[in-house]
C-alpha cells in the first residue's frame, strides 16, 4: 500500500515538472509568435498560409525546446563540470589545452550555420573577381575559410583555459582584440569584412555553449582563489572574437592588404 | 513530416558526435575517472538530440518561412512606398516597419534562444540568484533589438559598417573601465550567444531582402553585418542595466540617510 502511494507521488511530481518545463518553453516561444502573428494579421493584413502546418511546427518547437533545456540539466552541464573537476585533479594542463582546442575546433567545423555563410563568402569572392569562378576555387576558398574559423576557434578556447587558470581579466584579451579588430578592419579587403564580422556571431552553437560555460565555469570553482562569476565566463566572448581576427588576416593572405581606407 | 524529422536527427546526431568523441576519448584514454550518474548524463545527452531536432524541424516548418516571408514582403516596394518603383534616393523614415520589426523579431528571436537560456541558467546559479533569469534575458535581447534596428537603418541609409561597429567598440571600452567588475565577463559573453539557432536565419535574411530591394545596395556587401550588431549591442545594455542598478541603488541608500 505504501509503496502504491509512493509511486503515485512519483507520477506527480513527475507531471508537475514536465507542466513546469512545458509552461517555460511556451513562455520562452511566445514573443516571437506574438510578433509573427501580429504583423501577420494586422500589418501585412494576409491570413496563415497552412495554419494547421504552422501550429504543428510551434508545437514541435515548445516540445523540443522543453525536452532541450531537461537535457542541459540533465547530461550536458553536468558533464562539463566533471570534465573542468577531472581535468583540474589530473593536473595536466597540456592535454586540458588539447581538449579545448578539440572542442572548439570539432564544434565548429561542421557548423551548419558557418557552412552557409563560407559558401555565401565564396560566391561574393568570385563575382568579385577575386578568386576564380570555377567550382573548384570556390569550394577550396570555402573550406578554406571554414578551417580558418575553426582553428580560430580552438585557440579561443584553449587560451580562454590559460586564462582562467592564470586569473588574467578577460577585458584585457577582449579590449586588445577589439583593437586589433578595428586596425585590421583599415587593411583587410572591403569583401571579408562583412563576412568577417558575421564569422564571429555564427560559431557559439547551441551544444558549445552549455558546454564550454560550464567547462568554464567548473575550472574557475576548482581552482582555488579564482571566481566563478569573474574567471568562469568569456571564453565564449573569445570564441566569437577569434574568427574576426583571424578571418580578416585569412583575406589579407589571399587577396593581399588593401592600402589606406 | 516524420522523413524531415528523421533527417533533421541524422543531421543533429552528425554535429554532435565530434563532441561525443571527444569527451568520450579523452574520460576513456586520459582521464580515466568514471563520470557520476552516467546513466543520467545519457539520458541528458538523449533528450539534448531530440529536443533540438523537434526544434529545428518545428523552426523549418512554421517560423522561419513566415518570418522569412513577412521580411521580404515588409521591404518590398509596393508595401513601403505602394507602388513597384524604389525612388532613386528614398527617404530613411519610409522604411519605419522594417525598424520596427527588426527590433520585434531580434527582441523575441532573442528570448527563444537556447544557448541564452543556458547561459542565463548557469549566470543565475553561479551568482547565487542575484542575476535572475529573465532579467538577463530580457537585457539582452533589448540590446538585440536595438542592434538590429540601427543595422537595418544602416543598410537602408547605406551607411559604412565599420563606423558602426568602431563607435560601438569604443562605448563597450569606455563601459568596461567603469561598469562592476563581476557583470563584464558575462556580459561579453552574452555577445557571442545570441546569435545562434533562431536569430541568424531570420535576421539574415532581412537583412539580405533589405539590400536587394534598395537601389544602389549591393546584397553580397551590405547584406552581411546585421549578425555583428545583434551581438555587439547586449553587451552594452548588459553592462549598462549593472552599471545602472549600481548607481540607483547608491542614490536610494542616500536617500534614506539623509531621511
Amino acid at each position: 500500500m505504501a509503496e502504491k502511494t509512493e509511486r503515485r507521488y512519483l507520477i506527480l511530481a513527475l507531471l508537475r515538472s514536465f507542466f513546469r518545463k512545458l509552461k517555460e518553453a511556451l513562455s520562452d516561444l511566445l514573443p516571437i509568435i506574438v510578433v509573427i502573428t501580429v504583423f501577420q494579421l494586422a500589418i501585412l493584413r494576409q491570413p496563415f498560409p497552412e495554419l494547421l502546418e504552422v501550429l504543428m511546427g510551434v508545437a514541435l518547437v515548445v516540445i523540443g525546446l522543453m525536452l532541450f533545456v531537461q537535457g542541459l540539466e540533465m547530461g550536458l552541464f553536468p558533464i562539463g563540470e566533471a570534465l573542468a573537476v577531472a581535468f583540474a585533479r589530473k593536473g595536466s594542463l597540456v592535454w586540458l589545452l588539447i581538449f579545448g582546442f578539440g572542442l572548439g575546433f570539432s564544434t565548429t567545423v561542421a557548423e551548419p550555420a558557418l557552412i552557409v555563410i563560407t559558401r555565401e563568402a565564396a560566391k561574393v569572392a568570385a563575382q568579385g573577381d577575386i578568386i576564380a569562378s570555377g567550382e573548384n576555387a570556390r569550394a577550396s576558398y570555402a573550406l578554406g575559410l571554414r578551417l580558418t574559423v575553426a582553428v580560430s576557434v580552438g585557440l579561443a578556447i584553449a587560451i580562454g583555459i590559460v586564462r582562467i587558470l592564470r586569473g588574467w581579466p578577460v577585458h584585457y584579451l577582449i579590449i586588445a582584440g577589439y583593437m586589433i579588430v578595428v586596425l585590421m578592419t583599415l587593411l583587410a579587403p572591403e569583401e571579408i569584412v562583412g563576412i568577417a564580422y558575421d564569422s564571429g556571431g555564427v560559431t557559439t552553437s547551441t551544444v558549445t555553449v552549455p558546454l564550454v560555460t560550464a567547462l568554464g565555469v567548473g575550472l574557475a570553482s576548482s581552482i582555488r582563489g579564482r571566481n566563478p562569476m569573474v574567471d568562469g565566463f568569456g571564453m565564449i566572448a573569445l570564441a566569437s572574437l577569434f574568427p574576426m581576427i583571424f578571418v580578416m588576416a585569412f583575406g589579407m593572405i589571399v587577396f593581399g592588404i588593401k592600402v589606406a581606407w | 513530416m516524420l522523413l524531415e524529422i528523421a533527417q533533421t536527427f541524422v543531421a543533429t546526431c552528425r554535429d554532435v558526435f565530434p563532441v561525443l568523441a571527444l569527451i568520450a576519448g579523452f574520460q576513456f584514454i586520459i582521464l580515466r575517472q568514471p563520470i557520476p550518474h552516467l546513466r543520467q548524463v545519457v539520458v541528458g545527452f538523449g533528450f539534448v538530440l531530440i529536443g533540438l531536432t523537434l526544434f529545428l524541424v518545428g523552426l523549418e516548418k512554421a517560423l522561419f518561412p513566415l518570418g522569412k516571408i513577412m521580411a521580404t514582403q515588409l521591404s518590398a516596394p509596393e508595401f513601403v512606398f505602394g507602388t513597384k518603383i524604389v525612388p532613386d534616393n528614398p527617404e530613411w523614415w519610409a522604411y519605419g516597419w522594417v525598424y520596427i520589426f527588426a527590433a520585434l523579431i531580434g527582441f523575441a528571436t532573442t528570448i527563444a534562444e537556447p544557448a541564452l537560456i543556458a547561459v542565463a541558467y548557469k549566470a543565475y546559479h553561479v551568482s547565487g540568484g542575484t542575476i535572475s533569469q529573465w532579467g538577463l534575458r530580457l537585457v539582452v535581447a533589448f540590446g538585440v533589438a536595438i542592434g538590429i534596428a540601427l543595422g537595418t537603418f544602416r543598410i537602408v541609409t547605406g551607411t559604412p559598417l565599420f563606423l558602426y561597429i568602431a563607435a560601438g567598440y569604443i562605448i563597450v571600452v569606455i563601459q568596461t573601465i567603469f561598469a562592476p567588475k563581476a557583470i563584464i565577463p558575462l556580459a561579453y559573453d552574452s555577445g557571442g550567444v545570441t546569435t545562434s539557432t533562431v536569430t541568424v536565419p531570420l535576421v539574415a535574411a532581412l537583412g539580405l531582402g533589405l539590400s536587394a530591394t534598395i537601389p544602389g545596395r549591393n546584397p553580397a556587401l551590405d547584406g552581411f553585418g546585421l549578425i555583428a550588431f545583434a551581438s555587439l549591442f547586449p553587451i552594452i545594455t548588459v553592462m549598462g542595466y549593472a552599471q545602472f542598478t549600481r548607481w540607483w541603488s547608491g542614490v536610494r541608500r542616500k536617500f534614506t540617510k539623509e531621511r
